[in-house]
């Protein structure tokens, strides 16, 4: 029977109901990073540990995706005649990091820096046994 | 000072799409091209560094150019390989290691935008699966900050490319050499917003080499010696903004270009007001923007005016990219940065055509940048 299954193991936490994306803390320097990493970039510690990221934040900036990408390594639809532009941004995670991510919405019209986002997953593609394979994203957040 | 170096010849192949020509035969052209620029025969190199990102091991082109047993390493650091095969060559000949060398860069790229290997770039699979592996995106994204903090206008951003392909049509070696309105460029497709098509530079083909001299081999062999003052590449700091970055730290911290422009600065002793002509690296539009502040020649959101006010023209005060840039030349990544200098090779020897700058420019700069946050920075002097 057909499942929801994610991208990779270990992007974010799976199976669960509020995922978070799983990122890396410096036990010598708070630094937080994503994905997960062994050694630190900022004090070149090499002692880590797995944290949950918040699945709040801000937008610090963004664009849209206008053209469909080359595939492989692109998952999801890069057919030109259905191809649906998708928002890319930066999404500020207050005291951790700023995480790069697809966005729920694609209209410049409607997005802007600075506005509340929270973490939700969208369908990617379907692969060979009927799963649906989602990853994350941030939509504007429900007020 | 006795350990000064010169660029005594220069050659290029066309820039374009070239079908049926390898990417390394470009780079053969180029070699044969700059020898006789420099009346030498290829016995006479001692040494070279060569490099592409996709058109094989450049060492092998001996084959074609005479096996002579001269040194040849390989570079590849992507879009710096050509910048750090004129800082290896340049240190060979400062170190007195030898006294004549040359500096080769070539490449031939597939159509679009690149197709990016995660798994070379220390990312997982996903990263490309997902739709986050492109350049395109970073350069949308860093720019649209950037006129969001510092009030830089859309205008500016087509004004920038309509001056690249005005540049372009006087350059005989440029790829795209027909003048595009502000308006066309503004209305072509939106590839990532803030970014139109015509705002963006396209992969593809072409090769350049550069033969150095010593100072005093340079004085035996030419009347117009172009000395190196500085060449210098840097990598990113921690918190700066680079592309192919899955997450960016909360503190912000300036890119390679400014540490690598203000070691060349200190290098040559020479600041930003003694340039007479500059190219700096345009992938796209906003690129030369940025990069205008990041080198050092105005202050951040100052580039709103000095662009609309047209002071980069090349009868402006700062000419910039007088050869069209990335944005008419293209992106051969391993002979992009080599192009830079080999125009203000010309500027400096008064030899470029319809694009001269005025006035007999003295200095000249350039600058490359790409992943994973990498500059290349030169200075040139008469």
């Amino acid at each position: 029977m057909p499942q929801r299954v994610p991208v990779a193991d270990g992007v974010f936490t799976w199976p669960s109901d509020d995922p978070r994306l799983i990122g890396s803390r410096c036990t010598s320097c708070d630094n937080h990073m994503f994905p997960t990493q062994e050694s630190c970039p900022r004090c070149s510690g090499s002692e880590t540990e797995t944290v949950e990221l918040s699945r709040e934040g801000t937008l610090w900036t963004w664009t849209v995706q206008g053209y469909p990408p080359k595939s492989p390594p692109y998952a999801g639809d890069a057919d030109p005649k259905t191809f649906e532009p998708f928002g890319v941004g930066y999404v500020d995670l207050a005291g951790q990091l700023k995480v790069e991510t697809r966005l729920t919405i694609n209209d410049p019209a409607q997005i802007e820096i600075g506005m509340e986002m929270e973490m939700v997953l969208v369908p990617l593609y379907t692969n060979e046994d009927g799963d649906e394979v989602v990853t994350f994203a941030f939509a504007p957040k429900e007020i | 000072m006795s350990n000064e170096v010169a660029i005594i010849g220069i050659g290029m192949h066309e820039f374009g799409r070239h079908e049926g020509v390898s990417g390394m035969d470009q780079g053969v052209v180029a070699v044969q091209r700059a020898l006789a620029d420099s009346a030498l025969a290829w016995d006479d190199i001692q040494f070279a560094f060569g490099g592409s990102q996709d058109s094989g091991k450049a060492d092998t082109m001996v084959s074609k150019l005479g096996l002579t047993g001269l040194q040849f390493i390989n570079v590849s650091n992507g879009c710096a390989t050509g910048g750090s095969a004129l800082f290896s060559a340049y240190n060979s000949i400062r170190a007195g290691m030898f006294d004549l060398g040359i500096a080769i860069g070539f490449d031939k790229h597939e159509r679009g935008a690149f197709r990016v290997d995660t798994r070379s770039e220390g990312l997982g699979d996903w990263y490309g699966e997902t739709g986050m592996a492109l350049t395109t995106q970073f350069f949308g994204m860093k720019i649209n900050r950037y006129m969001h903090d510092h009030s830089i206008s859309h205008d500016t951003l087509a004004r920038v490319a309509e001056k690249a392909f005005r540049n372009g049509s006087k350059n005989p070696m440029a790829w795209r050499r027909r003048p595009l309105s502000v308006a066309e460029i503004k209305e072509s497709a939106m590839l990532s917003y803030p970014l139109t098509q015509y705002m963006f530079c396209s992969p593809g083909e072409g090769g350049v080499a550069l033969i150095l001299a010593s100072a005093d081999r340079a004085r035996e062999l030419t009347n117009t010696p172009v000395f190196l003052k500085a060449a210098v590449v840097r990598s990113r700091r921690f918190g700066s903004f680079e592309v192919m970055a899955p997450h960016l730290a909360p503190e912000h911290a300036t890119g390679p270009t400014v540490d690598a422009s203000a070691a060349a600065f200190e290098m040559a002793g020479l600041g930003p007001e003694d340039i007479d002509v500059a190219q700096l690296q345009d992938t796209e539009s906003g690129a030369e923007v940025m990069h205008m502040a990041e080198n050092g020649f105005c202050k951040d959101g100052e580039q709103e005016q000095m662009i609309q006010m047209g002071e980069t023209e090349i009868d402006g005060r700062l000419p910039v990219n007088t050869d069209g840039g990335c944005l008419a030349n293209g992106e051969p990544v391993g002979a992009s940065g080599l192009r830079q200098v080999y125009e203000n090779v010309l500027q400096l020897r008064g030899q470029a055509g319809e694009r001269q700058v005025p006035n007999n420019p003295q200095v000249a700069y350039t600058h490359v940048y790409g992943a994973p946050g990498i500059s290349g920075v030169s200075i040139l002097a008469r």
